[in-house]
């Protein structure tokens, strides 16, 4: 049975140019619990660190101190296979552009992160694909691909993608960054809907207040510290 | 999406296949290259099997004949002693080789030989009428002798038959002298002896300087012009690999004490021009592969880039290092096995319109050029493997992007 913690991080500090004279902290000591099922917001003014803290949370970049615990794991004394099997399985990715591989389709675009992990395609995954598109509401897409769809569409495929090997959490990178009003409020809704049904722990980088409002709670970042905890 | 091919492969298919323009440049530069191999390498085999065929097939592989005469001074110098004396070299004259019945068993027991036969030849005159050109005689055992030199094959009137009365002449020397099949031709040695010989044969040896000077009698008919009555000048031997001909000669004359000259040694300037055709063409072929591994590489290296964002999203998602380093080596790959294909159909293309166009004037082929299968198949595996070699490079380098980096872009 997992642990109530998705996500724990204690004392989490990165330094860039280690050892050099320009050496560089961006995070200083960084303690962040997120539990399971939790929607929540990190803001905080450009420059303050959000990005990095995600790259690190995503294990796409190691801490200089401290320790990352997921689902209960301590990733310190991983090794880079073992990070990236973790980080497959555990994490999903949506970014603020969507990322998907203009060679694929919707389709098979979601099927990626279970290609990956499981070499080739099956039919299990195409219909794991489909119904997470259908999900999303973009079925009768399927089989277009990225470089045919409006930017509020890619990024919902993106979001499928992300859900696609069913990860307990879910890191969003301002991924509503790109999109107007309307197709922003849509994906939104959509990752709501998502942590809802699914339970996923889902970590959003935003600067739009509106909607970190409509988070669970709001968590601030300045210069690499958290300054802020608040139920939203 | 194809369920059978491992995602790597299927990455690999679908990047070329997007990047098509890319795709089909390269591809086309592999097979502009593989093309000219193939051309090239098949051209130059017929020419030197043609070349090597018309060499070796006019003259025995090695000549086993008695050592030259040399003078040998009375007296040698003792310590600290200086000689001054001219010594003149010796004339060689036509004698016979020792024992040669005993050496010509010795060479049939060796398997690395395949026909033996005894020669008595030596120079002569051949005269008809006021006419007279000096020729080199040569006796030979018919039976035997065809195993080393097809003469019959040769023959462009009359027939391969030689009895102690008959004598097979070049075209060369047919037309100075003006004789033709069934004439009388005389020919005399410097012992003096002559004889009065059919004309039975013309041949063509395809030289010029050999068809106006050999002159094929009967082994027994040369021994009577030439003075060595039951002897033979030399035995003439055709070895299995005329490459080793060389060698065998060395042991041959160590081990019987005679002279022992191979084709190799005689033909010193031939066999190196030949060499030095075959170490050019491989040159040609190590460059041309070369410049297919660097535009197969250059072309790999631009996709890297291009797709460093894709890679980066990848690697986000959960695939390997390994699974990256895979996706692209097959890309290099796959180019140098299309291109291999296609350059081994214009090399085909290109062999086709070579033998229609070098003909001789009366139509016949210049030369053969066989379709070497095998070249295909090597022309094939080369490339792969040399688009597999290209590939390492920019694999290696979208293999260790680091993810981060690669999205921020």
């Amino acid at each position: 049975m997992a642990g109530d913690t998705v996500l724990r991080l204690d004392g989490v500090r990165k330094s860039y140019g280690v050892g050099t004279p320009v050496e560089t902290e961006v995070l200083h000591g960084v303690d962040l619990g997120l539990k399971r099922g939790e929607f929540c917001a990190l803001m905080g003014p450009s420059g303050s660190g959000k990005s990095t803290l995600l790259n690190v949370i995503g294990l796409l970049d190691r801490p200089t101190a401290g320790h990352i615990y997921i689902d209960d794991k301590d990733t310190s004394g991983l090794d880079e296979e073992e990070l990236t099997h973790l980080r497959g399985h555990a994490i999903g990715f949506v970014f603020q552009y969507h990322y998907l591989i203009s060679a694929f389709s919707a389709l098979e675009n979601v099927m990626m992160p279970m290609m990956l992990e499981r070499g080739r395609a099956d039919l299990a995954m195409t219909e794991r694909a489909s119904a997470l598109l259908d999900q999303v509401g973009l079925l009768p897409w399927q089989d277009n691909r990225a470089t045919n769809m409006s930017g509020g569409q890619q990024q919902r495929v993106a979001i499928a993608r992300a859900l696609a090997l069913n990860p307990s959490l879910v890191l969003a990178d301002e991924p509503t960054g790109n999109l107007d009003t309307k197709s922003a409020s849509g994906v939104f809704d959509l990752m709501r809907q998502v942590n809802a049904k699914q339970g996923t722990t889902i970590l959003m980088v935003t600067h739009n207040h509106d909607l970190a409002a409509r988070c669970d709670r709001i968590v601030e970042l300045v210069d690499g510290r958290i300054v802020a905890q608040a139920a939203a | 999406m194809n369920k059978l091919l491992p995602i790597e492969w299927v990455a690999a298919l679908r990047f070329l296949n997007e990047g098509r323009m890319q795709t089909l440049f390269i591809v086309g530069g592999v097979a502009i290259g593989v093309g000219v191999i193939v051309f090239m390498s098949a051209l130059l085999e017929g020419m030197q099997a043609n070349i090597f065929r018309r060499v070796l097939t006019s003259q025995p592989h090695i000549v086993i004949s008695r050592p030259k005469d040399v003078a040998r001074p009375l007296r040698l110098p003792r310590d600290g002693e200086v000689i001054v004396a001219n010594v003149q070299k010796r004339s060689q004259i036509v004698a016979s080789v020792d024992q040669w019945r005993k050496v010509r068993e010795m060479m049939r027991r060796r398997a690395d030989i395949s026909a033996v036969s005894p020669t008595a030849s030596g120079p002569g005159f051949a005269i008809r009428g006021d006419a007279s050109a000096s020729i080199s005689l040569i006796g030979i055992d018919p039976e035997q002798y065809i195993k080393i030199v097809p003469l019959p094959d040769k023959l462009v009137a009359g027939a391969f038959r030689l009895t102690t009365t008959d004598i097979i002449v070049g075209t060369q020397l047919a037309d100075d002298l003006g004789v033709r099949l069934g004439d009388k031709l005389r020919v005399a040695t410097a012992t003096g002896a002559s004889d009065t010989l059919t004309i039975v044969g013309i041949f063509d040896l395809g030289s010029k300087g050999v068809n106006q000077r050999n002159v094929y009698v009967e082994l027994a008919t040369a021994q009577n012009l030439l003075n060595l009555v039951g002897g033979v000048s030399s035995i003439d031997v055709t070895v299995i690999d005329p490459f080793q001909a060389e060698v065998v000669a060395q042991q041959i004359g160590n081990e019987t004490g005679l002279l022992a000259e191979s084709w190799i040694k005689t033909n010193n300037q031939f066999f190196l021009g030949l060499n030095a055709q075959k170490f050019s063409s491989y040159l040609i072929r190590v460059f041309v592969g070369l410049s297919v591994a660097a535009g197969i590489a250059s072309v790999l290296v631009v996709s890297v880039v291009q797709r460093s964002k894709e890679i980066g999203i990848l690697r986000a998602m959960g695939g390997s290092r390994g699974q990256i380093l895979r996706v692209f080596l097959i890309q290099g790959a796959v180019v140098g096995l299309v291109g291999s294909l296609l350059g081994s159909a214009l090399g085909s293309l290109l062999l086709a319109a070579w033998r229609l166009a070098a003909r001789n004037p009366d139509g016949t082929p210049m030369f053969v050029i066989t379709m070497n299968y095998g070249l295909f198949f090597w022309a094939a595996v080369l490339a792969t493997l040399t688009g597999l070699i290209a590939a390492v490079t920019p694999a290696v380098r979208a293999a260790r992007l680091d993810p981060v980096a690669a999205i921020r872009g």
